[in-house]
C-alpha cells in the first residue's frame, strides 16, 4: 500500500469534519470540548504529513506549538465548565439563554 | 521510494490500520451518551494519531502527543467529569434539536477543500530519507535535530508560548475558583 499526501489529508479532513460534527451538534459542554481537541489533532496530522512531505522539520516544531495551545485551551475550558456548572447546575449548553433576545 | 509516496508496503498498511481506527473512535466520541465514554474514546484516538505520527518519522512529536494528551489533558477532562458528578450530567436529549441540517451541511461545507486536493500540485522536492535526523551535518536523533530547530530559529515563539500558559494557569485558576464571599 502506498501513501501519499493525499490520503494524509483525506483523514484529516474526515477528523476535522467529526470534531466540527461534534461541536455542531453535541449539547453537553464537555463533550464540545472534546470535539475541538479533535480538530486541533487533525491540524496536527497535516502539519507532520506536509512536513515530512517537504522534508522540512517546521511543520513538526509547529505541531508542537499547537499541542502547547490545545493544552492551555483545555484548562481555560474546563475552568469554564466548571464555573458553568456551579451557576447552573448542568452542562447543558441549551440552558445558557440569558442573553436570547 | 517513488516521489510523492510517504509511506510503501507494511508501514502503508499499518498507516491505513490505524487511520481507520482513529477515525472510529472520532466517530464514537460525538456519539457516545456518556462524557466519561466520550473521554476514554478521545484518549484511543489520540494514541492512534500519536502511533500514525511515529510512523511518520515525528517521533518526538508523537512522544509529546501521549506525554500531553494522555497524560495531561486526559486526566484534566477525567477530574471535571468528577468534579461535575456524572449523574447530574445527563439530560433527556444528548444531541442539539438541528443535529440533522448539521450532518447535511457538513459535507457541503468541505467540498471546496476536496475540490483544492483533486486540483492543488505540490512542489516536487527531492525525498532526504535522513531530513528529520540531521543535525549540523551528521545524523542524529529526531528530539535532537527538532530542538535545533525550536531553540535556533523559533526561540521567540517559545518563549511567546511559555507566557502563553501562564496566562492560561492564571485565566484557570481565577475561573475555577469560588467567589470569596462563599467561601466563608
Amino acid at each position: 500500500m502506498t501513501v501519499t499526501i493525499n490520503h494524509y489529508l483525506i483523514v484529516s479532513l474526515l477528523l476535522f469534519a467529526i470534531g466540527f460534527l461534534g461541536v455542531l451538534v453535541r449539547r453537553n459542554f464537555l463533550t464540545i470540548l472534546m470535539s475541538i481537541e479533535l480538530m486541533l489533532n487533525a491540524v496536527n496530522l497535516n502539519l507532520i504529513a506536509f512536513s515530512r512531505r517537504l522534508s522540512n522539520l517546521t511543520g513538526q516544531v509547529f505541531s508542537v506549538f499547537v499541542i502547547t495551545i490545545a493544552a492551555g485551551e483545555a484548562a481555560i475550558g474546563l475552568a469554564l465548565t466548571i464555573s458553568y456548572f456551579r451557576q447552573r447546575k448542568t452542562l447543558d449548553v441549551e440552558q445558557a439563554h440569558t442573553m436570547q433576545g | 521510494m517513488a516521489s510523492g509516496a510517504l509511506l510503501t508496503g507494511t508501514a502503508g498498511w499499518l498507516f491505513v490500520i490505524f487511520s481507520v481506527l482513529a477515525l472510529a473512535a472520532a466517530v464514537a466520541v460525538i456519539v457516545a451518551r456518556h462524557p466519561v465514554h466520550s473521554a476514554l474514546y478521545l484518549l484511543l484516538s489520540f494514541l492512534l494519531v500519536a502511533c500514525i505520527f511515529i510512523l511518520q518519522q515525528a517521533e518526538f512529536v508523537g512522544a509529546v502527543q501521549i506525554l500531553v494528551y494522555a497524560g495531561g489533558i486526559m486526566v484534566l477532562f477525567l477530574f471535571v467529569v468528577m468534579l461535575v458528578n456524572p449523574g447530574t450530567v445527563q439530560t433527556v436529549k444528548s444531541f442539539q434539536n438541528q443535529w440533522d441540517v448539521a450532518l447535511l451541511l457538513t459535507p457541503v461545507f468541505l467540498l471546496p477543500f476536496l475540490y483544492i486536493l483533486g486540483t492543488e500540485k505540490l512542489p516536487e522536492v527531492p525525498f532526504q530519507p535522513d531530513a528529520f535526523r540531521m543535525v549540523r551535518g551528521h545524523v542524529a536523533g529526531n528530539t535532537e535535530a527538532v530542538s535545533w530547530v525550536l531553540f535556533r530559529d523559533y526561540l521567540l515563539p517559545f518563549e511567546v508560548a511559555s507566557v502563553f500558559l501562564l496566562v492560561a494557569m492564571v485565566g484557570a485558576v481565577v475561573l475555577g475558583k469560588r467567589s470569596v464571599e462563599k467561601m466563608d
